[in-house]
């Protein structure tokens, strides 16, 4: 009778566990093998194919549009990385502090957070394309004249504009959250030492605020390293790839462009990349977090 | 009255304790937070002003257009919504409306059954059984698989099964947030006492029906999390329907204006309606449910 019912319990885990597993292989990880299966070929998206062994990955090497998608997407995702963490640093320890009108200008900040990548891209798109061009020729300011997005050299810092004035908002909400977590007597005890602001930030919030830093640090970089919304409102790669990121290289290419082979090769290289700095960020952290 | 006598104590102790360096601290921290006020109203224009545009732009005519700041920036000479209508009619506005609310709905609904199903059997065995462990990280380790390399693949496969529509497009969102929220969900199970399902039991329910009756209501925090977070994953991606559903005729509110960018040409006041229109729901929800969705992407972010 017992052991009727501890099996019957078992099978419920079983059956509420298998349309999650199922989905998941059927879904994830059988493209993953086949994406990875096709990156050992040289099939175009259409017609017939054979095996080219490891010549995908070693092309990848030489082809110096792959290797320009990942100079910008790196060069992207570090400077903004930086950027966002910074800038949300500092504008949860505003929100957090003691000041009027808080949950209102929270509820602004947070604001970019809900609003879709592509739309946001068109409406900036317009005003890199026009807006400070006009205010450039207004003030006789030289270099603001011509719109941003035309310029091979600077392009990739307007889609940065776009991608930093969304992200801040999510990264915000979680220093914030972190810095709730901080008991206010930990501060009472610094005010009688007389601390000044700078070595209370650095020897009492930093510290206490650590882990938020990793999981912001590795939550923004692998964010900004699969960029492709404000790529696409944006630039679509141009002027001459020079913002080309390597999702929409990847997409580019590997759906219209025939290279369905080669680009998986370049999707398994990205994956590996994924994943080898994740796991570096989170080992450097967390020593981070035990030295201090 | 002995309550008045302390806090009559209190206030006296508190006045002649030390007058001058308590005002000025008074004084002082209500200077900085006046000033931190400043600052972060000012730093609201950057978020402020592109959605002002946004606005000014949809309601002007292409007339009022002029080369300089004012004719785009300036307030319209009438609020006309005659280019509301003509986005609404080229973009066929409400069908990919509903397209999109059914594509972010149904996610929601069956991203809530099926993951927080998988997440209270792992969360109840795990401690247990390796194998419940191994299936966690399995499923968990997913999250380090970007669409890049998913997506060829899928457009393959999504075809072959039928599934290069809607219905595909809702199962892939299923698939996509499984990691993330089969971690939240199996997380919270430590807040939820074994005793709950051990009482049912002994009262002889099944399982099955323990789950659906007590053990899924009392997990209602972790559904509106992931709900938030489903939604707003969901409500703005672009690049799944793009390449899922392109053989379809059907497109979803993002779609919409990356496929009739170029018939807006250079009309630019139609192109700022459509896309006004296009953000409208989203921002309606968030004036409306502000806390709840600050909320869950907080708690999700922190417990993930």
């Amino acid at each position: 009778m017992k052991s009727k019912k501890v099996l019957s319990r078992r099978m419920t885990f079983i059956l509420m566990l298998a349309p999650a597993l199922i989905l998941f292989i059927v879904f994830n990880t059988i493209p993953l093998i086949t994406g990875t299966m096709y990156s050992f070929t040289n099939y175009k998206g259409y017609g017939s194919f054979e095996f080219v062994g490891l010549r995908n990955y070693i092309d990848l090497f030489s082809d110096t549009r792959v290797w320009n998608s990942y100079l910008f997407t790196f060069k992207y995702a570090i400077v903004g990385t930086l950027l966002v963490n910074v800038i949300s640093l500092v504008l949860a320890m505003g929100l957090n502090s003691k000041i009027k009108m808080k949950n209102t200008l929270r509820g602004v900040y947070f604001l970019p957070n809900v609003l879709g990548g592509l739309v946001v891209g068109y409406i900036f798109s317009f005003i890199f394309t026009y807006i400070i061009p006009a205010v450039g020729s207004a003030l006789n300011i030289g270099f603001l004249e011509n719109s941003i997005l035309a310029s091979e050299e600077y392009a990739w810092i307007g889609v940065l504009v776009v991608g930093v004035w969304q992200s801040v908002a999510m990264n915000t909400i979680i220093y914030i959250s972190g810095l709730q977590t901080i008991p206010g007597d930990i501060y009472e005890a610094g005010m009688i030492d007389g601390v000044t602001p700078w070595q209370k930030f650095r020897h009492l919030t930093l510290p206490m605020l650590m882990p938020f830093v990793t999981t912001n640090l590795v939550l923004s970089t692998k964010n900004m390293l699969m960029v492709f919304d404000q790529i696409m409102a944006l630039t679509k790669g141009g002027p001459a790839q020079s913002t080309e990121s390597i999702s929409y290289l990847i997409y580019k290419n590997g759906m219209d462009g025939g290279q369905f082979g080669f680009q998986s090769a370049n999707a398994v290289m990205f994956f590996v990349v994924i994943v080898a700095i994740s796991i570096f960020q989170m080992v450097i952290t967390n020593k981070k977090e035990e030295q201090l | 009255m002995s309550d008045k006598m302390t806090g009559v104590a209190n206030t006296v102790e508190a006045v002649t304790g030390n007058i001058p360096s308590k005002k000025s601290r008074i004084s002082k921290s209500k200077v900085s937070s006046a000033i931190i006020t400043a600052f972060l109203i000012i730093g609201c224009f950057t978020i402020l002003f592109p959605l002002y545009m946004t606005i000014i732009i949809a309601f002007k005519s292409p007339a009022e257009m002029t080369n300089d700041i004012g004719g785009a920036l300036s307030f319209p000479q009438s609020f006309s919504f005659d280019n509301f209508a003509e986005a609404i009619r080229v973009t066929d506005f409400w069908h990919s409306l509903a397209n999109s609310v059914i594509i972010t709905g149904a996610s929601i609904v069956l991203s809530i059954i099926i993951h927080s199903m998988a997440g209270y059997a792992i969360g109840r065995n795990m401690k247990r059984k390796k194998s419940f462990r191994l299936i966690y990280f399995y499923i968990v380790s997913g999250m380090f698989v970007p669409f890049a390399i998913l997506m060829m693949p899928l457009v393959k496969q999504t075809a072959i099964l039928g599934l290069d529509n809607m219905f595909g497009v809702i199962i892939l969102y299923t698939v996509f947030y499984m990691p993330m929220n089969v971690m939240l969900y199996s997380g919270y199970m430590k807040n939820i006492p074994l005793a709950m399902e051990e009482a049912a039991d002994i009262d002889g329910a099944s399982a099955w029906r323990t789950y659906w009756t007590i053990i899924f209501p009392m997990m209602k925090p972790m559904h509106a999390t992931v709900a938030v977070l489903t939604a707003l994953g969901t409500w703005n991606d672009v690049m799944t329907p793009l390449v899922i559903m392109s053989g379809s005729e059907n497109t979803t509110l993002p779609l919409a204006q990356l496929n009739f960018q170029t018939q807006f040409g250079t009309n630019y006041n139609l192109a700022f309606a459509s896309y006004l229109l296009a953000l409208l729901p989203i921002v309606i929800l968030y004036l409306i449910c502000q806390k709840q969705i600050i909320g869950g992407v907080a708690n999700g972010a922190v417990k993930g």
